[in-house]
């Protein structure tokens, strides 16, 4: 593309809206405007220039802040219709059931919500392309915009031409009394006093303070594309383990999702508030307020050489208590306390007896979690677990059914062999219920004669190797939103032409309010020409007809 | 007098003083008018007594603390006293920033509805639950309440704004919408008057209902049913029956309490309006027309700018180093969360809008009030309606 030729003679790239050298405007727009865009310095931004490759035109739509601000504004109103049920992985039913619970609970809206998939909406592919094509407009706009801005301030001429200082929001003009160095050196001063940053050229001066804040949305944008490449980052395989684990008072078991690690479960402990209940805990039942759920426990890891699943010669870790909101941290992962369920059974003991006589042949002890094939009981007495269904469902196919593994309600297929039932008798045997005889009637039986309960805990197993990326972004993110909030660029440009007119002019990107309060200073200082606000003289007159600010653009910059 | 004596004393001085100091500013303005001078002397007794309240009520805030053992920002009503503070206390940093008196006419009535809504909540200290015990609690809370403070006051300036540049002869958008802002302003009122009337008088009428999962559970209302819960049964009844039986799946109490606060609300609005004969707005619009309008656009704009990255780091990343430690997960898509998130983005908006599209004026208001509204809905709407992890009141 052609350069364009500024009457200073500086060639700009294609695209300058203000003469990089001398500030002249140079489109016509520009030159029509009693006020200049002053947003990215005039400088060529790729988006305004060129829309013919569809290259061009992509990346103009990634670009344009009127897409950007579209796309927040989507995402805002897709978030907020995710909060109108609970969300799925709220909902405690299982994968198939979910359909039939929001019907049940939520009536036809439910239905819908649940078939449009706006109950899951946060993992759903559109929401998920919607936060993509943010993050891409948030690269887009940032490079387009940012890298020459960064540059045309880097390079600022101290001598701008007239054209551009009286298209500056504020203008001042006129004759000074004192002679033009001394008027200089005291705005120099004052200027420095401020701590404005001043640079002076001839009879040309400018001070400049807080150019650092123009980059802050810049900065903020990278930190946030850090955290979204973060967040993106944990569907990378090895970065992000999340397992839960139930582990039994009393039990070692292995740590899913952290190999070689082993945890032993000593206590688990729930203590509640003994506080009295008072007003609306009353109101609504709670007596109860839970106040601590701790589970002790001891971690062991394997050796370095042994094999997978080799429980013996496990080294110990340490010990810790898992808290609520003060997980164990060991090698990279998190361990969290986030469940319980209290007095699971564990053991249970049956008595064998004589139905008629009631007498015990003697006693056998299961251990749920791993009981034995054959109970002797001597004298001649056995019995034998012929099948075990930790959580009993009913039949199928005259065959015992177990829904879980775990045991909550155990059921057993004894075979009982006595001196005087030499061929065995079967009896299936459930809680609170009568013994099942399916080989007809039974000499013996099995007596429940009491159990064994333990508390169980459930761990959250968490590895997050992207943590610390995401605080970096955060991080990043927070600087350069505060020094794009709460700093500003201030710039005074004077001169003073051979003829002894002071020319005067000033930009702020924000907080027009504290750039006239430095105004005034100096200007009262160094007995300065006063200044105008060519937008308040604008409105002024507007302000009659409509009775406020108008749209407009160009006042502020980013 | 024990400490929580001392406390819910020091919260009442606080309200009277607001009171006061909302009245003072009136005449600070009447003054202004006569005079041209924006701070004489009404102006000036007038923040003091702001600041004697806000003094006051951070006694009520540091004694409470001290009595519970934990930051006072646990429950309902915790946040929401603590949320008024922080609005006294924003409006009083920009205050000595712009030295604008019109807005403490604003500022104070808004942070004393607060307040005395935050009031109809059960005021008992409850012990805390094992994930709300954490420093991360004082941390997070408090920041995000701050955040969430400094940005209503960009509400309060829009809504001078608005009360001085919106045209109030002739019907437009914009007067129907100022005037509904109002009529919500009143409905607040109308809650406080009613539910404080009811429970001067310990009002309760109790049923029996099936709740949507089929159990039978037990309900006080404190204010007469309009009402039914879903297959009620009289437990005790005074005053009146349930007109409407509703669904398992609404609240009919919640909703008996919303119905009062409408109709007392609206009641309230009418006799203002067969009274004054005026708009609410027109009441307000000669207290307002000597402020300067961009003045008061640069403390709407400017106070979204102190309180952006205030709230972005107590009410997400504070939050989200929390939530990893207490829920193993930074992010849980909690109703809560969302509309943190929500309220960041709109506020993006809002910059990005008044940035680059030059929406200044009259639509930065109204883009203001849009923003205090999401605040507030986060506050209420989600913490009683929607359920959450958040719904600890």
């Amino acid at each position: 593309m052609e350069k364009i030729i500024c009457a200073c003679g500086h060639s700009n790239p294609y695209g300058t809206k203000l003469c990089e050298k001398c500030g002249r405007p140079l489109t016509e727009e520009e030159k029509q405007n009693k006020v200049v865009d002053m947003r990215y310095d005039g400088t060529a931004i790729r988006s305004k220039t060129y829309n013919k490759s569809i290259i061009d035109k992509i990346w103009n739509f990634f670009s344009s802040v009127k897409v950007g601000i579209s796309l927040i504004i989507i995402t805002l109103i897709a978030a907020s219709i995710g909060t109108l049920l609970p969300q799925e992985f709220y909902v405690k039913a299982s994968d198939i059931e979910k359909g039939a619970y929001y019907a049940d609970v939520y009536g036809t809206f439910g239905k819908i919500y649940y078939t449009l998939g706006l109950s899951d909406l946060y993992s759903s592919w559109w929401f998920q392309i919607l936060v993509g094509m943010l993050a891409v407009s948030i690269i887009v706009a940032s490079l387009d915009r940012g890298i020459p801005l960064y540059k045309s301030l880097k390079n600022q001429r101290v001598k701008r031409h007239e054209s551009f200082m009286k298209r500056q929001r504020i203008v001042g003009e006129g004759q000074v009394t004192a002679n033009a160095e001394e008027t200089l050196d005291k705005v120099a001063k004052k200027m420095t006093e401020m701590r404005y940053s001043v640079r002076r050229d001839g009879s040309a001066l400018l001070a400049e303070k807080g150019r650092f804040s123009r980059y802050g949305p810049y900065i903020n944008h990278v930190g946030l594309i850090i955290f979204l490449g973060g967040v993106m980052l944990r569907l990378v395989p090895g970065f992000y383990v999340d397992e839960s684990i139930w582990v039994r008072e009393g039990e070692t078991r292995a740590i899913t999702g952290m190999d070689g690690y082993f945890i032993e479960n000593k206590d688990f402990v729930l203590e509640t508030h003994d506080n009295e209940a008072q007003g609306e805990q009353i109101k609504q039942g709670v007596n109860v307020v839970a106040k601590n759920f701790q589970t002790d426990i001891t971690l062991y890891k394997q050796p370095k050489d042994a094999i997978p699943g080799d429980t013996e010669n496990l080294e110990k870790v340490k010990d810790y208590s898992i808290r609520v909101n003060h997980p164990l941290k060991e090698d990279g992962f998190a361990l969290y306390q986030m469940d319980y369920r209290l007095n699971e059974l564990k053991k249970m003991k049956f008595d064998l007896i004589n139905k008629e006589s009631e007498k015990s042949l003697g006693t056998l002890e299961i251990d749920l979690t791993n009981p034995k094939k054959d109970y002797d009981l001597g004298n001649g007495s056995s019995v034998q677990i012929l099948v075990y269904t930790p959580d009993f469902d009913g039949f199928e196919n005259g065959e015992p059914q177990t829904k879980t593994s775990i045991p909550n309600n155990p059921a057993f297929l004894f075979k009982m062999t006595t001196p005087e039932t030499p061929e065995g008798e079967v009896s299936f045997v459930e809680i609170m219920q009568p013994p099942l005889e399916p080989l007809g009637e039974n000499q013996y039986r099995m007596k429940f004669a009491g159990a064994e309960m333990r508390d169980m805990s459930g761990i959250t197993v968490r590895k997050d190797t992207t943590i610390p990326l995401l605080f970096v972004g955060g991080v990043i993110f927070m600087i350069g939103v505060v020094i794009g909030s709460y700093w500003n660029h201030r710039r005074l440009w004077l001169q003073i032409e051979p003829d002894g007119r002071v020319l005067m002019a000033a930009h702020v990107n924000k907080n027009m309010f504290s750039m006239k309060k430095d105004l005034d200073a100096v200007s009262a200082f160094a007995a300065l020409p006063p200044y105008e606000d060519q937008l308040e003289k604008e409105e002024a007159g507007e302000e009659s007809t409509d009775g406020g600010i108008n749209e407009k653009e160009g006042d502020n910059t980013l | 007098m024990s400490l929580i004596d001392i406390s819910g004393n020091l919260l009442f001085v606080a309200f009277i003083a607001y009171l006061v100091a909302t009245l003072l500013f009136g005449g600070s303005i009447k003054q202004a008018n006569a005079t041209g001078n924006n701070t004489g002397k009404w102006g000036q007794l007038a923040i003091v007594v702001t600041i004697i309240g806000f003094l006051s009520q951070l006694g009520y805030f540091i004694t409470r603390w001290i009595y519970t053992g934990h930051a006072p920002v646990s429950n309902m009503f915790e946040f929401t006293t603590a949320f008024g503070m922080f609005i006294v206390g924003a409006f009083i940093l920009i205050y000595f920033i712009y030295r604008l008196t019109a807005l403490g006419l604003v500022a104070l009535p808004v942070a004393l509805l607060i307040i005395a809504y935050a009031s109809m909540f059960p005021k008992e200290v409850s012990p805390l639950v094992p994930s709300l015990q954490s420093y991360w609690l004082t941390i997070h809370v408090i920041t995000a309440a701050l955040g969430q403070s400094i940005l209503a006051i960009s509400a309060v300036a829009g809504l001078i704004y608005l009360l001085k540049a919106v045209d109030l002869t002739k019907p437009s958008k914009q007067r129907f919408w100022l005037e509904a802002v109002m009529y919500c302003l009143v409905i607040v009122i109308g809650f406080v008057t009613v539910t404080s009337t009811f429970g001067a008088m310990d009002y309760e009428s109790s049923y029996n209902y099936v709740d949507k999962e089929g159990t039978t559970r037990k309900i006080i209302y404190n204010l007469p049913p309009i009402f039914g819960m879903n297959e009620y049964e009289v437990v005790e009844e005074h005053g009146m029956s349930p007109l409407v039986e509703m669904p398992a799946l609404i609240n009919a109490k919640k909703l008996t309490t919303v119905a009062w606060s409408l109709l007392v609300g609206s009641v309230l609005y009418l006799l203002i309006r067969l009274i004054a004969r005026r708009r609410i707005s027109a009441i307000f619009q000669p207290l307002v027309k000597r402020v300067n309008l961009q003045l008061l656009d640069e403390i709407g704009y400017r106070s979204v700018l102190i309180g952006f990255p205030v709230f972005s780091l107590g009410a997400l990343i504070f939050a989200m180093i929390w939530a990893q430690i207490a829920w193993s997960r930074f992010w849980g898509w909690d109703p809560k969360e969302v509309w943190a998130l929500i309220t960041w983005l709109f506020y993006a908006a809002f910059l990005h809008l008044r940035l680059s599209k030059g929406w200044e004026g009259q639509k930065s208001a109204w883009l203001a009030l849009i923003g205090f509204g999401i605040i507030l809905f986060n506050l209420i709407a989600v913490n009683l309606i929607l359920a959450g992890l958040h719904s600890y009141a």
